[in-house]
């Protein structure tokens, strides 16, 4: 058999992700009042850039076979540093900004290690991880919020560049960058054939605990960036800042269709599931549907796009 | 064929060694008539039919591939044969199936254990059975229950504990004391010495002939030659699928033994190929680690050295630590003369050293990937300038090893999953030599690949060594050992037993070295 079998899957797998798109933006554009302005268009994608950001760098991890429910925990602890710095000792913009991209980068690696090292799997890694800084999040202050931010600060988060926001685009950068190392340079492919084929990656010569360590702090340094923005955005550091993330950015890239086993799925994909989960929100406030139903389409649409991941390997299988 | 001896000389024979428990003629417990299975491509059994008699120790050997695990999982009710029928108490089957064979008291202890690892002796004993009223397992009766079988076949085990916690051997225990309890009648033992040391071999001999005594036919399988003449009654001898020949235990030594496994014709031929050896290209000496012990050998340039030995040798381990993807514990590795530290696959691959594994999907090729992509997998900084990949050098490279192995596809964006298992093999053998690598072990290459990819992988073998490149060749197929191999180097139980150059290969010689015999005759080359 050297001929490509086309199921529905494959071309699922190409473009379903699209047409999913096409209908909840045609969806939202019939139901939801002012949806299509130009303002809650830019609204949109501004509210997604932090979070698209957070998902690029999980992405990255669940390609290389791994996991990260420590991104929230990540950002509410780096979101506190920068405050405390910034405001409680009157540190500098710009050292503030790289203790708090070092320190997200810190913890990233702090959990590739202990994965590689102690060889505990990613998920429990950094689910303790998670809990940890969570804590460590509200015993900076006590649990206060940090607020008055210097004003230049808050440019990253609320700021424009001609009519765009400065969020947003950080977000594209960042996902350009994303695309490139992932498509183009060979640390995306090492990453392709760690979270393909772990003993493969091995025997074709690659250092696979090194790579996990980096993808880590990869994705720490991804929370960390986030971080900055909510801080610059809300003009606060809160410690509850960022909990419903690890859940969020699994949703959003599984819906993208990076493959829980690892290996597979595509930055572009995952961009695309940023944004439907984007549009989800946006477009359920706007008809005024409350936050727990909010919660009920989600939830089915994570199983959805799971479950036909999951058949997906059941039919490569037979 | 073997013609039955006359139940006279049974009777002399078995009154003799003092084990005839029945003096009389046995009753045929299990008959196999003409069974054939048939896979894609290659007949594993081939009208195959033999007899077992009730109560003995039946020994079933024949070389790797010979088709015995093929045989046993047809009696478990694993798998259907194509044709033919078993014959169990008289009682004629055309297939088994699980549950069947159960009913008709067949018992398999398999290599893999299929004990549940986290819970205790006693449970796994009774795993899925109800042994008490009501919906409550009553722990305190298993654990009795359980360890009456053990004080039967007089062992020690604690029934409470975890069978992780518990050593290969007791394990072992543990599975036949699953079988036992469920009144099996024929226990179908594949290999059950492997993993066991010399004082736990001889308790599990102990227990087979107690459960010999309790009149429990056993259908032992082994490796290990020399178990038999301690353990066996009669031994039935398979070759590639088909029936040889089956002996009284004391009718027979070793070397006729070997001689009923090995006794093939060439039956496949051998592409011939013009090369001189040159210059020695790599020498390990001494080697230790993964299982290894004391090995040394040398490879020339252009030639192709086999390495024979049964499964689970330690050939595999060997070359795993040579291309650095296991530890060395001590030992020395020589490239052109000068000794290298190879630490990891990274540190092989920069030395010239390829290794295409034994296992094909699990580690030699990223299924999901495109054949570009695993093409230059190995090598990905060669084809990038240090940030990027080159895309334009990938195709290229791609395209010129399609063009050269005859890589079957429309597209060498196709992903490497949609591809036969010859031409996966001819991808991981492209990524092996996209990595510059001047020696190729080629770990079971042909195996699960059919007929006419075989002879291209060999072709392609050939061209190899005739550009300078060496090989090492690890295969279990004896026939395509000998006849592609410079030389062959013989592993037994991770110890080398033997060298043969090719003017001396004979399947038998090298069978023997294989089974642990000694290497007697030819003189060990000196490694100084």
């Amino acid at each position: 058999m050297e001929q490509t079998k086309k199921t529905w899957i494959d071309y699922y797998k190409k473009f379903g992700i699209y047409i999913f798109l096409a209908a909840v933006f045609i969806f939202f554009a019939a139901a939801a009042p002012n949806f299509l302005s130009y303002k809650n268009i830019i609204n949109i994608l501004r509210q997604v850039s932090m979070f698209g950001i957070v998902v690029t760098g999980v992405s990255a991890v669940m390609i290389g076979g791994g996991m990260d429910l420590s991104v929230g925990g990540q950002m509410a602890v780096v979101g506190m540093i920068l405050g405390y710095f910034m405001v409680n000792m009157n540190m500098g913009i710009v050292p503030a900004i790289v203790i708090g991209i070092f320190i997200g980068c810190l913890f990233g690696s702090l959990n590739g290690l202990v994965a590689v090292k102690l060889h505990v799997a990613p998920i429990i890694v950094t689910l303790s991880m998670m809990l940890v800084l969570q804590g460590v999040a509200y015993l900076i202050t006590g649990g206060y919020p940090i607020t008055g931010m210097p004003e230049a600060f808050t440019m990253i988060g609320q700021g424009y560049i001609g009519v765009i926001p400065v969020p947003v685009i950080i977000f594209v950068i960042f996902i350009i960058f994303g695309w490139i190392v992932m498509n183009k340079t060979y640390l995306g492919r090492h990453i392709y054939a760690l979270g393909g084929n772990k003993e493969a990656a091995r025997l074709a010569g690659i250092n696979v605990d090194r790579l996990t360590v980096f993808i880590y702090a990869f994705t720490g340094f991804a929370a960390s960036i986030a971080a900055i923005i909510m801080v610059g955005r809300t003009n606060a550091s809160q410690p509850g800042a960022g909990s419903s993330y690890p859940f969020d950015c699994m949703t959003a890239a599984c819906l993208g269709g990076i493959s829980i086993s690892g290996g597979e799925g595509k930055i572009s994909g995952v961009v695309v599931g940023v944004i439907i989960l984007g549009i989800l929100d946006n477009g359920l406030v706007l008809m005024g549907v409350n936050s727990n139903f909010q919660s009920v389409v989600k939830g089915l649409i994570l199983l959805a796009a799971v479950a036909i991941d999951c058949y997906q390997v059941k039919t490569k299988k037979s | 064929m073997h013609k039955p001896d006359s139940a006279v000389f049974k009777r002399k024979v078995w009154a003799a060694s003092g084990s005839g428990m029945r003096g009389n003629m046995a009753n045929t417990i299990l008959s196999v008539r003409e069974i054939v299975k048939d896979y894609p491509g290659v007949r594993a059994i081939d009208h195959l039919s033999f007899d077992v008699e009730e109560g003995e120790i039946h020994a079933l050997i024949g070389e790797n591939g010979a088709g015995k695990s093929t045989l046993i999982k047809t009696l478990s009710g694993a798998i259907t044969p194509t044709s033919g029928t078993i014959i169990v108490n008289g009682r004629e089957f055309s297939k088994m199936d699980p549950i069947l064979a159960k009913e008709q008291g067949i018992g398999v202890i398999y290599q893999e254990f299929t004990l549940v690892p986290g819970i205790s002796a006693a449970e796994n004993v009774f795993l899925g059975e109800k042994t008490s009223a009501g919906i409550f397992v009553d722990i305190k009766d298993r654990e009795r229950r359980a360890k009456e079988l053990f004080d039967q076949m007089h062992v020690e085990i604690d029934v409470s504990k975890p069978v992780r916690d518990l050593s290969p051997a007791c394990q072992q225990i543990v599975e036949i004391a699953k079988a036992v309890s469920k009144d099996v009648k024929i226990l179908i033992m594949d290999e059950p010495t492997a993993p066991l040391t010399v004082s736990e071999v001889e308790t599990l001999f102990q227990i087979v002939r107690n459960l010999k005594k309790r009149g429990v036919t056993i259908i032992y399988i082994s490796h290990r030659l020399e178990e038999l003449f301690e353990l066996a009654d009669r031994v039935t001898v398979m070759r590639d699928g088909a029936y040889v020949g089956t002996e009284k235990i004391q009718d027979i030594d070793r070397q006729k033994l070997i001689a009923m496994m090995a006794g093939r014709e060439l039956k496949e031929t051998f592409p011939s190929r013009n090369t001189d050896l040159g210059e020695e290209v790599l020498r390990v000496e001494h080697l230790y680690g993964n299982g290894d012990k004391d090995i040394s050998f040398t490879l020339h340039k252009g030639e192709i050295l086999g390495f024979a030995g049964l499964v689970g040798a330690g050939r595999t381990e060997l070359m795993r630590v040579i291309y650095g993807a296991d530890p060395m514990e001590s030992g020395k590795i020589f490239l052109h003369g000068q000794e290298v530290q190879i630490h990891s696959c990274n540190d092989a691959i920069a030395s010239g050293i390829g290794y295409i594994p034994e296992d094909r999907k699990a580690q030699g090729v990223f299924l999901p990937m495109s054949i570009k992509w695993n093409t230059i997998i190995n090598n990905l900084k060669a084809f990038s300038n240090g940030i990027f990949v080159d895309e334009k050098k990938e195709n290229e490279t791609a395209a010129d090893y399609q063009k050269k192995f005859g890589i079957k596809t429309p597209s060498l964006d196709q992903r490497v999953r949609n591809l036969s298992g010859g031409n996966q093999q001819k991808v991981v053998i492209a990524k092996t030599l996209a990595a510059n690598s001047e020696i190729i072990i080629f770990d079971e290459p042909t195996r699960g690949i059919d007929v006419g990819a075989k002879q291209e992988i060999y072709k392609l073998m050939n061209e190899l060594v005739e550009g300078g490149k060496s090989i090492i060749m690890v295969s279990s197929d004896m026939p395509e050992l000998m006849g592609m191999s410079d030389r062959i180097v013989v592993i037994y139980e991770g110890v080398k037993t033997g060298e043969v150059a090719k003017e001396e290969f004979n399947q038998n010689y090298i069978l023997d070295l294989a089974s642990g015999g000694n290497e007697n005759g030819t003189d060990e080359k000196n490694m100084d």
